[in-house]
């Protein structure tokens, strides 16, 4: 069996008195397209971050191509940083810099590469993704929600990376656009073979993107000793498993959930 | 497993299943002040690190000094004239009883030069500028900005901590140069035009008191509260909590912390420089017994 691009070994995350993650193993092979589905809560983000070393384990081990993350000089941990582009849920696109700046930044931070270039280059991935020359001079306060995502994929796709993480793509967007960003994400995945994970609450995103689904559990519901990692395996089995739990969260049933409602439902 | 889908609401509510939270490891605040001001030791050194490495465009650090020098000039030189005209009153109140009149112009100006000039320029750069800069940190925290630097190949500290810290340094001596002369200026024009003071004994005594060697230990006291008063704000800046209430406690934080430093360091130079003065020029003349 081929070696994990990415490889989560024993991973525990605990922000003050709050344990998101415990326990995880996980396993991202090259050329895939991983979702990470489950409640809000639930660490998904949480992993996301922990990949490029934005966050460090409490326990555990992180590997990108068998290497210790959180173990990687500061000149390994940026060429790795350069190797992922990373679609955050708000885009994260720079206040102060218009769209064109943005989608450059990457490139000029990296250096190596002549301004003109730098320009053809922005302007191909703002085509792409289906942004108007006249969209480059926008702040990123002008933009709608669905432009914002396009230009942060621009952005993530700037540098050419070997893997993509996308943080909710889809949330908050109304369906056309939740579908134009679910074939861009495909389109990615044809044009360079990127090995992607999905952080997504967007069911038809998942079927329609997701060579492998992993759902994650709160913590919170889980009695001692479950792991955390309730699903693993391909989207269309979703509906079938085994674990009422996955069936629930794809349907979007709250059914028990209901009695923590109490007497507000109830009456 | 269709049928478990199908089960229908229980009606009667019942308590979710909680399990047992993990132990959390315990807390003590003396622990938290300790690695909250190591932490900030790390990320000044790697600000500081960045003012040296990181290649700073010109009109970056243009940018930069006009927003924190140019826009806080008007504010330190009123706050600095009122500072001025309000010891000298007080001052004279107390000087005229024993008829030392003509010494309120040392005494004055030795204050502005090494105690007021630098610590009024300090925290107004302190309200003005550090709470602007935890804020805009704190938003770029909150909206994943800072994260996403990281994710281009950039250091978030060296790109955005070590130009305004530059800024900063560079600034704040200028300022309070403004702050001095126009605390001077204040004070000269109240003894001098309200209190009537001879002209040329008041400057007389200042300049025999006043030294170059006070103006440069206000100065070098500047540009030590401005390089803390800048960490100390991005610090929180970049430690801020989720929303708006998170990122107005940072603001909150920045300025209230970087006041209570700039008036601890305010009282350990100050013991430094007079030690040093004193070895340099020993006190003669007749003293009170």
């Amino acid at each position: 069996m081929t070696e994990p691009l990415i490889r989560l070994r024993g991973v525990s995350v605990r922000f003050g008195r709050q344990q998101v993650l415990s326990n995880v193993h996980l396993d991202v092979f090259a050329g895939e397209t991983m979702a990470l589905i489950g409640e809000s809560g639930c660490g998904k983000s949480v992993t996301l971050k922990l990949i490029v070393g934005l966050l460090k384990p409490t326990d555990g081990e992180v590997f990108f191509e068998g290497k210790p993350v959180h173990r990687l000089s500061e000149r390994e941990l940026t060429a790795m940083r350069l190797r992922v582009g990373f679609l955050f849920q708000g885009a994260a696109l720079f206040d102060s810099l218009t769209v064109f700046d943005n989608v450059a930044f990457g490139l000029r931070a990296k250096g190596g590469m002549a301004e003109p270039d730098v320009r053809v280059k922005v302007r191909q991935r703002l085509q792409e993704v289906g942004l108007p020359e006249g969209a480059e001079a926008k702040m990123p306060a002008e933009l709608s929600g669905g432009m914002r995502k396009r230009v942060g994929l621009a952005r993530a796709m700037a540098l050419d990376p070997d893997v993509m993480l996308y943080d909710e793509p889809t949330t908050g967007l109304d369906p056309i656009m939740t579908d134009v960003i679910n074939e861009l994400i495909l389109l990615t995945r044809r044009r360079t073979n990127v090995t992607s994970v999905v952080v997504t609450h967007e069911m038809r995103t998942v079927q329609k993107v997701a060579d492998r689904v992993v759902m994650l559990y709160p913590l919170s519901r889980l009695s001692g000793g479950e792991p955390q990692v309730v699903y693993d395996g391909p989207a269309a089995g979703l509906t079938e498993a085994a674990d009422p739990r996955v069936r629930q969260f794809v349907l979007g049933e709250a059914r028990d959930r209901l009695t923590e409602l109490g007497g507000v439902y109830h009456d | 497993m269709a049928s478990d889908l199908a089960e229908p609401v229980p009606l009667v509510p019942q308590p979710p299943e909680r399990v047992a939270a993990p132990p959390t490891p315990r807390t003590f605040p003396l622990t938290d002040a300790l690695d909250g001001v190591g932490d900030w030791a790390i990320f000044s050194g790697r600000a500081i690190r960045g003012v040296f490495t990181r290649h700073l465009k010109g009109r970056e650090l243009l940018h930069a000094c006009f927003d924190i020098g140019y826009s806080s000039l008007l504010v330190v030189a009123v706050t600095g004239t009122f500072i001025g005209m309000v010891l000298a009153v007080q001052t004279y109140a107390q000087f005229h009883t024993i008829g030392l009149d003509t010494s309120i112009g040392a005494v004055i100006h030795m204050s502005v030069v090494r105690e007021l000039g630098p610590v009024l320029a300090a925290v107004m750069l302190a309200g003005r500028v550090g709470t602007a800069m935890a804020a805009q940190l704190g938003t770029m925290r909150v909206t994943e900005q800072i994260d996403a630097l990281a994710c281009l190949g950039v250091d978030p500290v060296k790109y955005l901590v070590s130009p305004r810290l530059l800024a900063c340094l560079l600034m704040i001596p200028l300022l309070t140069v403004v702050a001095d002369l126009m605390g001077v200026l204040g004070s000269s024009v109240i003894c001098l035009k309200v209190f009537g003071i001879e002209p040329y004994h008041y400057w007389e005594h200042s300049a025999r008191f006043v030294k170059r060697f006070d103006l440069l230990s206000g100065l070098v006291k500047s540009v030590v509260f401005g390089g803390v008063l800048c960490l100390v704000c991005c610090h929180r800046g970049f430690h801020s909590r989720a929303g708006a209430e998170g990122v107005g406690r940072a603001a909150t934080e920045g300025f209230v912390l970087s006041f209570v430093a700039i008036m601890f360091l305010d009282f350990v130079l100050a013991m430094i420089t007079n030690t040093i003065h004193d070895s340099f020029w020993p006190p003669t003349g007749a003293r009170v017994a």
